[in-house]
């Protein structure tokens, strides 16, 4: 397994994403989107960061770099996929998964740690995890606010799309535990394909044992593993 | 072919949350502004030659269905003028 981390101008935590995958064991490189996808790549991370400068909309513009022509491709194929923050708002601009990553509730930049809740365990991203548990990962973003029309979002649910809720520590999906206004406190969906899945929250920021609080991130990138 | 502008008005769909905007007006109303409410939208001039302002709006509007709008959370308006 070959996991493909695509860098963008702007991009800032490719160089976590890989050491995180380091870490865990998993072969990992950078690829700048300018060189394309590897045709080897068996994985792929969108990882954090200002693509773009966050110009027009965070991730408008990478989403439309020719790289995500073949990152679609390969989702398409069943080759595993994950945005993470600027990765996750680059993958909803691009059509991978459903909704929009818009300006906070709070219209600040936030970094801070949150609670999640895991609400599928049957995908590769929380066979880690087992169904409800509550686990801590840092978001660091300004446009993090979930969107989603009505119709979209009552078909994410009965689909059971919706992969993290945000949370308190107890793992109530609470108004008080939403940190930047989500619609039904979304953190993270999946694809079309299990395979493919965004979350603001960041898993690499979360997986070496001497960075931060926890290494509760671990779980979501062994689906690389 | 004739030369044109086409104004590309990009705005939150009504419902959706404008934190800027509403950050906004309070400062507003911190200066004494007395207001009932404040919007905030993007505008994109697109100065493009074609055959007729049909095709000049039909340009732009392609422009925002792909790049400059996102469905999502929001609605466009194009208008087309001579430049």
């Amino acid at each position: 397994m070959t996991v493909s981390v695509v860098q963008f101008g702007g991009s800032n935590c490719d160089r976590d994403a890989v050491r995180a995958l380091d870490h865990l064991g998993v072969d990992a490189e950078r690829v700048w989107h300018e060189d394309g996808l590897p045709d080897d790549a068996d994985g792929i991370v969108l990882p954090g960061g200002f693509s773009y400068g966050d110009y027009l909309r965070a991730g408008a513009m990478a989403a439309r770099a020719p790289v995500m022509e073949a990152v679609r491709e390969a989702a398409d194929e069943g080759v595993p996929v994950i945005g993470i923050c600027n990765g996750a708002q680059i993958g909803s601009e691009s059509g991978l998964t459903p909704g929009a990553f818009t300006t906070n509730a709070s219209a600040r930049f936030q970094c801070e740690p949150v609670h999640l809740r895991v609400e599928r365990a049957d995908t590769p991203w929380t066979a880690a995890y087992d169904e409800g548990d509550v686990i801590e990962v840092p978001i660091a973003h300004g446009e993090g606010r979930f969107e989603i029309s009505e119709d979209a979002h009552a078909d994410l649910v009965a689909d059971d799309r919706v992969l993290f809720r945000y949370c308190d520590a107890d793992g109530n999906v609470t108004d008080a535990a939403n940190p930047n206004g989500s619609t039904d406190n979304v953190a993270g969906v999946l694809g079309e394909r299990e395979t493919v899945a965004v979350l603001m929250p960041h898993p690499e920021r979360a997986t070496l044992p001497d960075l931060g609080r926890s290494t509760d991130g671990a779980g979501i990138l062994r689906a690389f593993a | 072919m004739t030369a044109y502008t086409a104004t590309v008005t990009v705005r939150l769909k009504r419902g959706v949350l404008d934190p800027e905007a509403e950050t906004t007006q309070q400062a507003l109303e911190r200066l004494g502004f007395e207001l009932s409410d404040l919007r905030s939208a993007d505008r994109f001039e697109v100065d493009l030659d074609a055959a007729d302002a049909d095709e000049a709006a039909a340009r732009a509007d392609e422009m925002a269905e792909r790049l400059l709008a996102n469905p999502t959370i929001h609605d466009y308006d194009v208008a087309v003028a001579e430049r």
